[in-house]
């Protein structure tokens, strides 16, 4: 893993933000990232990192700010989406679960 | 993640050592520990036992490129391997064309390349490069990179200029098997023309050789 994001996340730490972290941690068939992909995200909302093609980053972010005010950890899995019930999910057809945790 | 855990994953990024971090997906306690599987495959993964679930994510050290020849070519292609996270050494006895004007923000030596080379000791984690098309600069890197467990090595130069670079070590006795380890004629066959496409049609093969199943 590249430890750039990290980086990104001490930074926007130091300068007093709460920050979230969220992780792909498992995938099954055709997933666009693979397992450590990461996304960070900033208490006003400002991402960072992938961990889809973007089909699912907004949810992730939405859970992001409620773990950091919570700090306790969640597991989140996407599925396929299904388009007629405006799901979130993901377009390939695989899926992806991802940890949430908060920088602490 | 604590504060604590992610200093200590930069600190060990700063040193580049390579460090696992694992994490308990319930509870989210967390370790760094120096040796792991998912190290050695560098591929997270999730291990599951008594219930509990453990996901172990592995910070390598970047890759790394080393090209011998600050050419043209090389000029687009530091700032490809930049981009694509390659920790870049650019190396050319000619200060000449290693000017940093030319080359910012990489390595760069003027050693001689068999002991540039020797220094820099490839691993499996470096691509080798080599570009400066004169066989007296290319040849003692290329050397070194042969014996090395370099997962790429790949020189610029025709078919037959590739032809004349066989013969040669054949004739420093290296074995058929260990010369097919050079791409060459270098490059994905894209029919780039400019720097900038020979450095795609390289950066493509490269990626190639690491990440396609074989």
């Amino acid at each position: 893993m590249s430890t750039e994001l990290l980086e990104t996340a001490r930074a926007w730490h130091d300068a007093g933000h709460a920050v979230a972290i969220a992780t792909v941690v498992r995938t099954w068939g055709s997933s666009p990232r693979p397992a450590g992909s990461m996304l960070i995200v900033r208490d006003d909302l400002l991402f960072v990192g992938s961990v889809s093609g973007g089909c699912v980053e907004g949810r992730v972010v939405d859970e992001a700010a409620q773990v950091m005010e919570a700090k306790a950890p969640r597991t989140l899995t996407f599925g396929v989406s299904d388009e007629e019930a405006w799901d979130v999910g993901l377009a390939c057809g695989g899926t992806i679960e991802v940890f949430v945790e908060a920088l602490t | 993640m604590k504060r604590a855990t992610l200093d200590a994953l930069l600190a060990a990024a700063a040193d580049k050592r390579a460090v696992c971090r694992v994490v308990d997906l319930e509870s989210g306690d967390e370790r760094i520990v120096d040796e792991a599987p998912a190290l050695e495959s560098d591929r997270a993964t999730l291990e599951e036992a008594d219930g509990r679930r453990a996901f172990f994510q592995p910070f390598n050290p970047p890759l790394r490129m080393l090209i011998i020849g600050a050419v043209h070519v090389a000029q687009a292609l530091t700032v490809m391997a930049k981009e694509l996270g390659y920790a870049v050494t650019v190396i050319d006895p000619r200060s000449a064309f290693l000017r940093a004007e030319r080359f910012a923000d990489v390595d760069r030596t003027d050693d001689w390349p068999d002991e540039a080379m020797t220094r820099l000791a490839p691993d499996r984690r470096t691509a080798v490069v080599l570009l400066s098309h004169d066989p007296k600069i290319d040849d003692p890197a290329l050397e070194v990179a042969l014996k090395s467990d370099a997962f790429y090595i790949g020189a610029l130069g025709s078919k037959r200029t590739h032809a004349s670079r066989r013969e040669r070590f054949e004739a420093r006795g290296f074995d058929a098997a260990t010369i097919d380890r050079i791409h060459g004629p270098i490059g994905l066959d894209i029919g780039a023309k400019s720097p900038a496409e020979i450095a795609t049609s390289i950066v493509a093969e490269i990626t190639a050789e690491l990440r396609r199943p074989r």
